[in-house]
């Protein structure tokens, strides 16, 4: 994944989670981010698809299971859609 | 002028240092500085990232801002979590501080029954009832195929009755006012084009049921109808449905039209915190034309009825419009006084025209100090102005010196500024007295007053010139709404600044021992309408004035006294000996400080929220001036409205 892609997932997920973006990581998951319950979860899925213009598939959702497993399902549908 | 200048004010900070320097500022203390930026951070990316944001640093800064606190409670049958920060956000600013309660899932019914409710406990000042066709009307929402034309007309019947038991239910418990949503027309009947042959299909019983509902709402003071179809129209049905978002969430809305649902809430949140505009100052070069009229000339600039003149017109009709739900119009422009007036009163495109504005300032004075001066001219605070203006350096530069003014922001494409202007929630009202129609006329008549009373030797002159007429009456059905609205707009002439709704309004009239008056006002340049309010309280031996306001565009006209000595002749013949009544001082209403003072009346005692002030009946000589007309109405009450 690309560094830019990385900074801008970070930044939405420094928001939704409300936690410093230094403090983010390609590792950091629900199980290091306490605020990164179901509902937050929802949160970061709308604040990507509006923030990308893309729709995930519930199958996408899923797997979102760290920072660095979304920034690569961003960048593949963003290159999709290229 | 150009977009290109360059200028430090216009702050051009990155996102990500826009957060950082919100938190710096939070940190130091500055928090209006803090807030204010924060503010340009949610214009400039109005995202539901930015909205969490938003949110969180707002916990840390509410306290410390002179916000409108309001809260209100969402029901539902669907995910409306996601929308709130959003809501928050946008709710902040317009300079709200909004509270939401979000209740459980479908549980509408139960919550309004049960009077010990967390719908109850939370005591919203707005309800907002978000329920969808599949939950209100299940039979007409799934295999209405299946269902024979008669079960079908009783299921919406049966609908109908729902909802009316439902909402005298909620008005049984609460006087807080309630948005419904109108129920959503399938996009792809089950019968395809057939459902729209006939007005008994999917369709058109849902649009029976919506009709209905309106009818009830119409029935209940503050009671109101959000037209879902409507919305979801404007957008685009395709857009803002997400199938898959609703069959894993229940969020039936797109991630990208949250923000326009908030939006809509906002429509109707805005007019009921009183958060409302009263005049909208106007640009003219490029805003209300194309071009520079002190440059291009008359024939050079553009607008009319071809494009792209016809761009103009349009924003032309929007501020027409806004006119006639009673919001000023003025104008605020950087050039010579004779071309800007001669565009304005014989350019053959113009759709507005001078006498369709109250105030102008044509000069090449800043912006902000002209603002400053029409906000005195018309008698308004400088919060209730907007500003519309195409140049982004006169829109920061006045957000910088007049934070308190509600600055839009068009869009660079003058095709899209009418429905801009349109779309703004400041400009929203729930109901329109008949002094909203005719605010404009009202104002022009003020100007001729002022001009005559220059040429007066005495006050005195002045008042027998005017020929006023007042009329004095309980407040009625009719009245009702204006003097609500009052209660809620009056700031300067309020000797308690108590703000109600027309449901509590209508609650007091029902109780004998408060008595309700307005007062309309006539003299010889026009009817000014009812522009005073005072509710008395009985109790023993006194009579408490509760509210007593006058609209600023009489003030000094001797009316107040005339409307104090019918509530003490009214209290003297209902047997009370004493008119006592506090003043409640706030940043506005130095104009009424000395009100009871110059009646005759003595200062009771004094705390920490005002003073207390009493006129004995028995040996008061208040009596209202012989130059003004009096006509007083008897005792009617309210019956119509729940």
């Amino acid at each position: 994944m690309t560094a830019r892609t990385f900074e801008q997932v970070r930044s939405i997920a420094s928001d939704i989670f409300g936690i410093s973006p230094d403090k983010i990581t390609t590792e950091s998951s629900p199980e290091t981010i306490e605020t990164w319950d179901s509902m937050q979860h929802l949160n970061l899925v709308l604040a990507l698809e509006e923030k990308f213009g893309v729709q995930l598939e519930p199958e996408d959702i899923e797997q979102m299971n760290s920072i660095g497993a979304v920034a690569a399902l961003v960048e593949k549908l963003q290159s999709a859609a290229h | 002028m150009s977009e290109s200048i360059s200028n430090p004010m216009l702050g051009e900070h990155h996102p990500a240092n826009l957060r950082a320097e919100v938190e710096r500022l939070i940190a130091d203390g500055t928090f209006d500085r803090a807030s204010r930026l924060l503010m340009e951070l949610w214009r400039r990316d109005p995202a539901p990232a930015a909205a969490s944001f938003v949110t969180s640093r707002l916990q840390e800064l509410r306290d410390k801002l002179a916000l409108t606190k309001f809260k209100v409670a969402i029901l539902r049958s669907f995910t409306v979590e996601p929308i709130v920060p959003l809501l928050r956000a946008e709710a902040f600013a317009y300079g709200i501080d909004l509270e939401v309660h979000v209740g459980d899932f479908n549980t509408y019914m139960q919550d309004v029954l049960d009077d010990q409710s967390s719908l109850y406990r939370f005591a919203p000042n707005a309800v907002v009832l978000a329920v969808r066709t599949d939950v209100a009307a299940p039979e007409l929402w799934r295999d209405f195929a299946d269902l024979a034309p008669e079960a079908a007309q009783q299921a919406a019947e049966r609908t109908v009755r729902g909802y009316e038991r439902w909402i005298g239910a909620f008005r049984k418990h609460s006087q807080a006012a309630l948005i419904i949503h109108s129920l959503e027309r399938p996009s792809t009947p089950s019968m395809g084009v057939l459902d729209s042959q006939s007005e008994t299909g999917q369709s058109g019983l849902i649009r029976q049921i919506n009709r209905e509902v309106r009818r009830i709402a119409e029935g209940f003071h503050g009671v109101y109808s959000l037209d879902y179809d409507a919305l979801v129209a404007r957008h685009g049905s395709e857009h803002w449905h997400d199938e898959r978002k609703w069959l894993t969430a229940r969020l039936p809305i797109a991630a990208g039209y949250l923000l326009q649902m908030a939006r809509e809430w906002m429509r109707f949140i805005v007019p009921l915190s009183g958060r409302t505009v009263k005049v909208l100052v106007v640009d003219l070069d490029n805003t209300l034309w194309g071009g520079v009229i002190g440059e291009d000339g008359m024939a050079g600039v553009k607008v009319g009825p071809e494009y792209p003149g016809a761009a103009y017109q349009a924003l032309h009709r929007a501020l027409l419009d806004l006119s006639r739900k009673g919001i000023l119009l003025a104008v605020c422009s950087k050039n010579n006084l004779d071309d800007a007036m001669e565009a304005l009163e014989k350019h053959p495109g113009m759709l507005v025209r001078a006498k369709h504005f109250s105030a102008m300032r044509i000069n090449w004075t800043d912006k902000a100090q002209n603002l400053r001066e029409i906000a005195e001219e018309l008698n308004v605070g400088i919060d209730s102005l907007a500003f519309l203006d195409d140049n982004r350096f006169e829109r920061e530069q006045v957000r910088a010196a007049l934070p308190e003014v509600t600055v839009i922001d068009l869009p660079k494409n003058p095709l899209e500024y009418a429905s801009a202007l349109r779309k703004c929630a400041a400009f929203e009202r729930l109901t329109l007295s008949a002094e909203d129609q005719q605010r404009t006329e009202m104002y022009a008549a003020q100007k001729q007053r002022a001009g005559a009373e220059q040429t007066f030797q005495s006050k005195e002159d002045f008042f027998r010139f005017l020929e006023q007429e007042a009329e004095l009456e309980p407040v009625s059905d009719l009245t009702l709404p204006r003097v609500a609205q009052l209660t809620q707009k009056t700031n300067q002439f309020n000797l308690t600044t108590r703000r109600y709704t027309e449901t509590q309004i209508a609650e007091m009239v029902k109780q004998p021992d408060w008595h309700i008056f307005s007062i309309k006002v006539h003299d010889r340049f026009g009817d000014h309408g009812l522009v005073g309010v005072a509710i008395t309280h009985d109790a023993g031996e006194q009579c408490e004035v509760d509210t007593f306001l006058l609209s600023c565009r009489v003030i000094g006209r001797t009316v107040e006294t005339a409307l104090l000595a019918h509530l003490a002749e009214s209290a003297r013949q209902r047997g009370r000996n004493r008119l006592v009544g506090w003043f409640l001082p706030t940043k506005k209403n130095a104009p009424a400080r000395d009100f009871y003072q110059q009646h005759g009346f003595e200062r009771q005692e004094t705390n920490g929220a005002g003073s207390l002030w009493t006129l004995d009946l028995k040996s008061s000589t208040l009596r209202s001036p012989d130059w003004i007309k009096l006509k007083v109405a008897t005792e009617t009450k309210v019956g119509g409205k729940n």
